[in-house]
């Protein structure tokens, strides 16, 4: 349907378009210091396009900067985030998706209760839990290691992935989960078979958020992880925090997106997901 | 198939709610039973009991005189068909089927072969590579009688599998039920809220309201004797007329007094002489049902009492016209024959023909006679 053109609509157009400049700008700055030279970015202004372009500060942010005495850049780092954000992300959706289906599906005395205690963790601020977690860690003796980071990771994200799930199973009816068992499926026949093919949607959900949510988290890592296995959140705080005489803005700007990037990416492919499982509405059978 | 047996039982909630209280019901091997009633009345939770999806909290079920209460309902060797199907979303038809013979490690080749046999026999081979989400209401509901099928189970269980279709569609597949009951000779428990899905499709009825039993019967007579007036009140469409009425002696007959504003008329209720007796000078409800109360044409016998009514609303519904009076100040229906129903407005002669009237008494709604 053709709409014509009448002055409501272009006004309305230019506070859109002025609306995604303003929201667009940052990553244009960053992006394109990240290619200037250091010169560039000294002698002109900050929205101005680069002179000349150079992936010079792209490479040394990867394998080279300084982040406090080591100068091995984010690699490293970069690499102790997936080791620490994709099992995370993975144990707590499952156990997640477990705890929903049991408090959805399988009600026993006090499910409302437990899952009421669940809700109020996701309230608890992250400040709270740091003593008592380093002092769990220290128990386990997994402090400052990246299997404590994700056990912390995992024990903070569940509250939120158990939502997720419970409110996802509880608009499937309970009568599919009595014909399952009517014809002879157990408790985790019933899961695996009949609930978690049709849970895709709500598992979209769950991982992009807990990745964004682990992903960035620097509160945790900056308190349980130290040294070499720390995220890459905390070494890019060390690596903008540690200067030799100048300061090297175009590196900053492309460790930041360095660190970024994942979670961009995760959101551009299963963004689709996450999207058509909000809209989709096929489950009723 | 096996008979089924439904002893004393009971369920209370934890909450004290008790929503079951001492149900007994019997039926043979092959038996069709309804169980039948307004919503809340309990019949889903007896049959979600009988499937073993809910506990039992006293009494014993036994289906082929096995005592039941305590096996899982995988071992109770039952299918049932749920109201929504309840189909696996994520499963094609074939598999929708197959699940529950896996489960139960049947060999492929003979899940592969009965699940051909139960496909042709529904007439859905066509339709076996499909999901649910690509069929329709009637083509799901029939995939739900396959999968229920396929497992030849002693009895089936049906939670009111009619209720989400059209009316049209409902029509159809109640027969094509009723088919497969007579060709099968399973025996099925079928909970129903609609009491002409009770009436047709059962051999033995069950009426429950609020947790109890009201009456167990076969369709007939418990259409033709209600044991009381909440049941005469839900089975039959229109519903039974209920009047306010004295019971009255005139020439040595007992009967009841109807008057409406133009005078009345003493109705004898030669069948119920001695039940009546204590009753006399006394107010009772008078129980009638539409097609008892008619047109001279319609009436089949002679020597019945008539009685001239003032006539306030007429229903045409084709086969019949209702006709709606007013006797004793209460609102009657009366079935006629189309072209001998007068206007409204106009007066009519009916002809009330007692020999099935039934009375209550009005305190405890109890039958009378």
């Amino acid at each position: 349907m053709a709409k014509h053109l009448t002055p409501g609509r272009i006004v309305l157009y230019a506070a859109l378009l002025l609306m995604a400049i303003y929201y667009l700008l940052p990553l244009y700055v960053m992006l394109s210091t990240s290619v200037k030279t250091l010169d560039d970015i000294r002698g002109g202004n900050l929205i101005a396009l680069p002179q000349s372009i150079t992936f010079d500060a792209w490479s040394k942010a990867w394998s080279s900067a300084c982040t406090g005495v080591e100068c091995g850049g984010m690699k490293g780092f970069f690499w102790n985030s997936v080791k620490m954000a994709v099992p995370s992300v993975l144990i707590s959706t499952l156990i997640g998706a477990v705890n929903g289906y049991v408090v959805s599906m399988w009600r026993f005395r006090g499910s409302d209760v437990l899952f009421t205690l669940l809700l109020v963790g996701c309230f608890i601020p992250f400040q709270v839990v740091l003593l008592p977690m380093a002092r769990l860690l220290g128990e386990l003796g997994i402090a400052n290691t990246t299997s404590g980071l994700i056990l912390v990771h995992v024990i903070y994200g569940l509250a939120f992935t158990t939502l997720f799930f419970r409110n996802f199973f509880v608009t499937i009816p309970d009568e599919l989960v009595k014909a399952a068992r009517i014809d002879g499926a157990g408790f985790w026949t019933i899961f695996f078979r009949i609930l978690l093919p049709i849970s895709g949607p709500i598992f979209m959900v769950c991982v992009i958020w807990q990745f964004t949510q682990i992903w960035n988290d620097f509160l945790f890592g900056v308190v349980f992880a130290s040294g070499e296995s720390q995220p890459i959140t905390v070494a890019l705080n060390n690596l903008v925090n540690t200067s030799t005489g100048v300061k090297e803005y175009n590196v900053d700007m492309a460790a930041a997106i360095i660190a970024a990037l994942p979670t961009l990416f995760v959101y551009m492919v299963a963004g689709r997901y996450f999207v058509r499982g909000l809209t989709a509405g096929a489950v009723k059978g | 198939m096996a008979a089924l047996s439904i002893n004393n039982v009971c369920k209370t909630y934890a909450n004290g709610t008790e929503v079951l209280k001492g149900i007994d019901i019997a039926i043979e091997d092959g038996q069709f039973l309804i169980l039948v009633g307004p919503s809340g009345c309990g019949k889903s939770t007896l049959l979600n009991m009988i499937a073993g999806l809910d506990d039992i909290s006293s009494g014993d079920i036994e289906i082929g005189g096995k005592r039941v209460n305590d096996l899982s309902p995988k071992d109770r060797d039952i299918a049932m068909v749920f109201q929504s199907y309840a189909l696996y979303p994520s499963m094609s038809v074939r598999k929708n089927i197959s699940f529950g013979l896996e489960i139960r490690k049947m060999p492929q080749g003979e899940i592969d072969a009965t699940v051909e046999r139960v496909a042709q026999m529904l007439q859905m081979t066509h339709l076996l590579d499909r999901k649910p989400s690509q069929l329709s209401g009637g083509q799901r509901q029939r995939v739900a009688m396959g999968r229920a099928l396929a497992r030849n189970p002693s009895i089936f269980l049906f939670d009111e599998p009619l209720s989400n279709l059209d009316a049209k569609l409902r029509v159809e597949m109640r027969t094509e039920i009723k088919l497969m009951h007579q060709r099968l000779k399973s025996t099925i428990v079928y909970v129903t809220h609609d009491q002409i899905e009770a009436m047709t499709l059962g051999d033995r009825i069950a009426v429950m309201k609020d947790g109890i039993v009201q009456q167990f019967g076969s369709p007939q007579d418990i259409y033709d004797n209600p044991a009381n007036l909440f049941v005469a009140s839900f089975i039959g469409s229109p519903s039974m007329n209920f009047i306010p009425a004295q019971v009255v002696e005139s020439a040595g007959v007992l009967g009841v007094k109807i008057c409406d504003d133009q005078g009345c008329v003493i109705l004898p209720l030669p069948h119920a002489q001695d039940k009546m007796q204590p009753w006399l000078g006394r107010e009772v409800i008078f129980g009638i049902r539409p097609e008892q109360i008619t047109d001279a044409r319609t009436a089949y016998r002679a020597g019945l009492p008539v009685m001239a009514c003032h006539i306030d609303v007429i229903e045409p519904t084709g086969p019949d016209t209702l006709v709606f009076v007013s006797l004793n100040n209460t609102k009657v229906c009366c079935r006629t024959h189309p072209t001998e129903a007068k206007l409204p407005g106009h007066s009519m002669e009916l002809v009330f023909d007692v020999s099935k009237a039934v009375l209550f008494d009005p305190a405890t709604e109890q039958r009378i006679a």
